[in-house]
């Protein structure tokens, strides 16, 4: 009874701050509603016992990727007014496309079912359930080499991100290697014949 | 009593504002950006549901690698905006009409 | 042993002809004609081998020599047929062929294209070989091909001629219309009997009989009929019959040695061979039969009118050809296979010297070849003179000579058979031979008698050919004289061809005409109480009144004659009509098909009008490239939602 008011009440605050999102009006508040649904969406990931993962989203996505869109927005001097012009001039149609979604997904679970019966709760856990300790070993074993792959994504995206926002300023002094390289003795040493002091 | 039908619809609804918000914002790059990450959290809310149901830890998994790809996605989308605006001064996404046929 | 000899016989010109084609330049012209001439003279020893083996009773010889391919239960071969009517044919073939290349050495001798020559007329005598040797269809065919080949490199051998090419072309052109009719022939042979073997085919040839097929619907046809039909277009073609016979004339455009070899003596005769040949299949439809007839009778009277207008002397021997190749076909369609061939061996004698003699003529008139600038030359070419006048004695049939067996005999047959149409062409030959004896003693009376029309420069230079022109003269006009004499009991009266030509008991014509046939005495005896003999004779005198005691009447005739004389010189308008209906028909429809089907709707709609809508179509889609990012989202988000209700609707 418990769990089911804690859903409710999250999800009606999920909902809201996810229409929060869309509709602000600043990009900072937009962003601080995205923080508010995804720690919703942690709690309501820990009543379906996904503990791990409620907290790696409170802790990646709130504690990194929010903070590099805060971070984005605040660096970027943003004209909101102009971006604001015409909002509601694809409204109807994005209402329309939305409630068409909704009505086609409430169909399928509700009135198709998936194949199963849909009226049950979850299935007991055993005892000494550890999510942590089941989503590692899952991780480690089966998925190994997409979790490395994962890893990789990652690393080109930091690749990525830095080689595009690098600068190339004129003046910048840093170190050419190629052309240290290619430097030849007859560039850089000249030998010069100096005629001896006369000894008169 | 909490059935899967109900984290079912509550990332459906999540899912539609998500779409929403991209007929709205349609200018608005990093709001545009957000919606993407909304939308991500609606598929990952049916992948934990599912998984919690079915008793199967695979789904959970799934989300992690989602959450990666999400991360890097989001981090060179805003690598590309930062570019962007050093070009443009302008993150409107109705200036970007080079590709125009 | 005879295999070998049989391989030997068409190898021994193929060989020579390629030594004196590919290696010419290095064996020199006296290497040329020696090799081609060993080759031809070793072919025709083996040849005489071959009908004496034939004549002591030897076997029949059929057997496949090499299977080129199996294809479906279809087995094509090359094999040899040797019986008596092949013994036969070779023996004439390479006869002519012999006395041709000899010929040739002087009537070519100061022409560029020698070696090539002997080389044309070597391999014509291998390809001739091979057709009358074959013993099924398809080797039958590649022969047919092959002479055709060999014939269109020959008219046109003087190639920076315009008119040699303009007459290869048309004689090449005229021999695919009467080729396809011929293959189609083979191909409902081979579909109705499965093989393409002549034993195999005529042993089926009854149950084809059975068959009926329908032809632009509603016309049911028995199949024999239509297949032997097919098959004697592809002889009409071959052997100059009305309406095809329009390229030889044209053929004269070629050296005189071809002219008598290939367009008189042999090739043009394959047809009237093949024809013998299929008899199992001819007399089994009396239609087919009728139709030969016709043809052959048409060609035999109307193309002989138009030798007496020409003024060309090849072009006479031309037209009176055609002309004896249409008796040959009226033999043919009243079952008197026996008859033709006779003719086709008499003609192949005394046709080869006439052309050669008027090679002869030619060459002492420096390649002039109208007669009105002749007469008189009697006495400046005497062997020349005696053998043609002893060819056209031949011709016409004069009692004794080769030419009035076989002739006599024909029109006899023909006047008892009893086949569809029989009466016209009983008319039509016997009216052609006084025609016959008009034109070629017109021909024999203007060159040789009367005033001598040459200039004087020509004159000077008159005087009898080398030997080697007037020896082949000889030689072919001893058979002429005698061949009729000594082969016309046996040939056509005996049993020689007993086996080899197949004769319904109702059609056998020669047969009938053999109960009253009392020895050659009796023969000629017999025929001056027909009125063949008088009517050589009368065309005789009116050529020797019209053309060398009375001239001047013969202008007048002319003047009356007018209109007749128009549509003789038009050779009744059968150029006009090929080359304005037919050519001109396929231009306009080719132009059609090139300015309306290609330019128009392949260029214009299919081509042009495919790249031009996809370009509209590209410009119409252009719009929906707006560039902007967010119309490709919307658009992703509402085929998503679409794709999501379509699967929910199916499912």
């Amino acid at each position: 009874m418990l769990t089911t008011l804690l859903f409710y009440v999250f999800a009606t605050i999920l909902v809201g701050s996810a229409v929060g999102v869309v509709l602000s009006r600043n990009p900072v508040r937009a962003a601080l509603f995205l923080v508010l649904a995804f720690f919703e969406s942690s709690v309501l990931w820990l009543l379906l016992d996904a503990e791990f993962l409620g907290l790696v989203l409170v802790l990646v996505y709130v504690g990194a990727v929010m903070v590099l869109f805060l971070f984005v927005i605040m660096m970027l001097d943003i004209n909101v007014a102009q971006l604001r012009e015409g909002f509601t001039k694809h409204a109807p149609l994005g209402a329309l496309v939305a409630g068409l979604m909704i009505a086609e997904i409430v169909y399928v679970v509700w009135f198709r079912h998936l194949g199963m019966s849909l009226s049950v709760t979850a299935p007991p856990l055993p005892a000494n359930y550890s999510n942590t300790h089941l989503l590692g070993q899952v991780l480690y074993t089966d998925y190994m080499l997409p979790f490395e792959l994962a890893a990789i994504v990652l690393l080109i995206a930091i690749v990525a991100a830095i080689a595009l926002t690098m600068r190339h300023r004129v003046g910048f002094k840093k170190q050419d290697v190629s052309a240290q390289v290619a430097r030849r003795r007859e560039e850089a040493v000249r030998i010069v014949k100096v005629d001896a002091e006369k000894t008169s | 009593m909490i059935t899967l039908p109900h984290f079912l619809v509550l990332a459906g609804i999540l899912f539609s504002i998500a779409v929403a918000g991209i007929f709205l914002n349609r200018k608005n790059v990093i709001v545009l950006l957000m919606c993407i990450e909304l939308m991500l959290l609606a598929v990952n809310f049916n992948f934990v549901a599912f998984s919690r149901w079915w008793g199967d830890v695979a789904g959970q998994a799934f989300v992690f690698f989602i959450l990666t790809v999400a991360a890097a996605e989001s981090a060179i989308g805003l690598a590309i905006l930062v570019v962007l605006f050093r070009e443009r001064k302008s993150i409107n996404v109705e200036n970007l009409d080079t590709m125009r046929g | 042993m005879m295999q070998n000899l049989y391989l030997a016989i068409p190898l021994a010109p193929l060989l020579a002809a390629i030594l004196a084609g590919l290696f010419g330049r290095l064996i020199g012209r006296v290497g040329a004609h020696s090799v081609t001439i060993l080759g031809v003279g070793a072919a025709f020893v083996m040849s005489l081998l071959v009908l004496k083996d034939q004549l002591d009773g030897g076997a029949t010889y059929n057997a496949p020599v090499y299977t080129w391919l199996v294809s479906d239960g279809l087995t094509m071969q090359i094999g040899f047929l040797v019986d008596h009517l092949t013994a036969l044919m070779m023996v004439v073939v390479t006869f002519v062929s012999l006395m041709v290349h000899i010929y040739t050495i002087g009537y070519m001798h100061d022409d560029p294209g020698y070696q090539r020559f002997f080389s044309y007329i070597s391999l014509f005598t291998f390809a001739m070989l091979m057709l009358v040797m074959s013993n099924n269809f398809l080797q039958l065919f590649f022969g047919w091909e092959a002479v055709g080949l060999v014939s269109y490199l020959l008219i046109g051998f003087w190639f920076t001629k315009p008119s040699a090419i303009f007459a290869n072309m048309k004689a090449f052109l005229v021999n695919r219309v009467g080729d396809f009719g011929f293959l189609l022939g083979i191909a409902g042979v081979v579909y109705y009997t499965g093989s393409l073997d002549y034993v195999a085919a005529f042993k089926a040839a009854p149950s084809i009989a059975q068959h009926s097929m329908t032809i632009l619907d509603g016309n049911t046809w028995n199949a024999i009929t239509v297949i032997c039909i097919c098959l004697f277009i592809g002889a009409m073609g071959k052997s100059a019959q009305v309406p095809l016979h329009v390229w030889l004339p044209d053929s004269m455009e070629g050296p005189t040695p071809i002219s008598a070899l290939i367009h008189a003596a042999t090739m043009v005769t394959a047809g009237i061979f093949m024809v013998a040949r299929m008899s199992p299949l001819f007399e089994l439809s009396e239609a087919a039969l009728g139709f030969v007839m016709l043809i052959g009778a048409t060609t035999a009277l109307f193309m002989g009118f138009l030798g007496i207008v020409n003024n060309d002397i090849k072009r006479v021997v031309a037209y009176s050809t055609l002309s004896q190749l249409g008796y040959m076909t009226v033999a043919l369609g009243a079952s008197a296979y026996g008859a033709g061939i006779f003719h086709l061996m008499t003609h192949a004698f005394f046709k080869a010297l006439l052309f050669l003699g008027a090679g002869s003529v030619i060459i002492a008139m420096h390649h002039e070849q109208d007669m009105r600038r002749m007469g008189g030359l009697r006495k400046y070419l005497p062997i020349t003179y005696w053998t043609s006048l002893i060819g056209a004695l031949a011709l016409i049939g004069f009692p004794g000579f080769s030419g009035f067996f076989s002739k006599d005999a024909l029109i006899d047959a023909v006047g008892l058979s009893h086949a569809p149409g029989a009466a016209y062409a009983q008319f039509c030959v016997t009216a052609g031979v006084y025609i016959t004896a008009f034109y070629t003693f017109r021909m024999i009376f203007m060159t040789f008698h009367g005033q001598e029309r040459m200039d004087h420069h020509t004159r000077e230079h008159l005087h009898e050919s080398p030997w080697v022109v007037t020896l082949p003269l000889i030689l072919l006009a001893i058979p002429s004289v005698f061949v009729g004499w000594f082969t016309v009991g046996p040939v056509l009266f005996g049993h020689y061809f007993d086996g080899v030509i197949f004769v319904a008991e109702r059609h056998n014509v020669l047969g009938e005409l053999g109960h009253e046939y009392t020895g050659q005495v009796g023969f000629i005896i017999e025929a001056f109480h027909g009125p063949a003999l008088y009517l050589a004779a009368a065309g005789v005198v009116s050529a020797w009144y019209l053309y060398l005691k009375n001239p001047a009447l013969t202008d007048r005739i002319a003047a009356v004659c007018a209109p007749l004389i128009k549509v003789l010189d038009n050779k009744y308008w059968f150029d006009w009509f090929n080359e304005n209906v037919l050519a001109g028909g396929a231009r306009a429809l080719g132009r059609l098909f090139w300015k309306v089907g290609d330019e128009i709707v392949i260029d214009g709609v299919l081509v042009n009008g495919s790249a031009r809508s996809v370009g509209w179509l590209a410009a119409v889609v252009r719009h929906v490239q707006s560039g902007y990012l967010y119309h490709y989202a919307f658009a992703m988000i509402i085929g998503l939602a679409a794709m999501l209700a379509w699967l929910l609707a199916r499912a």
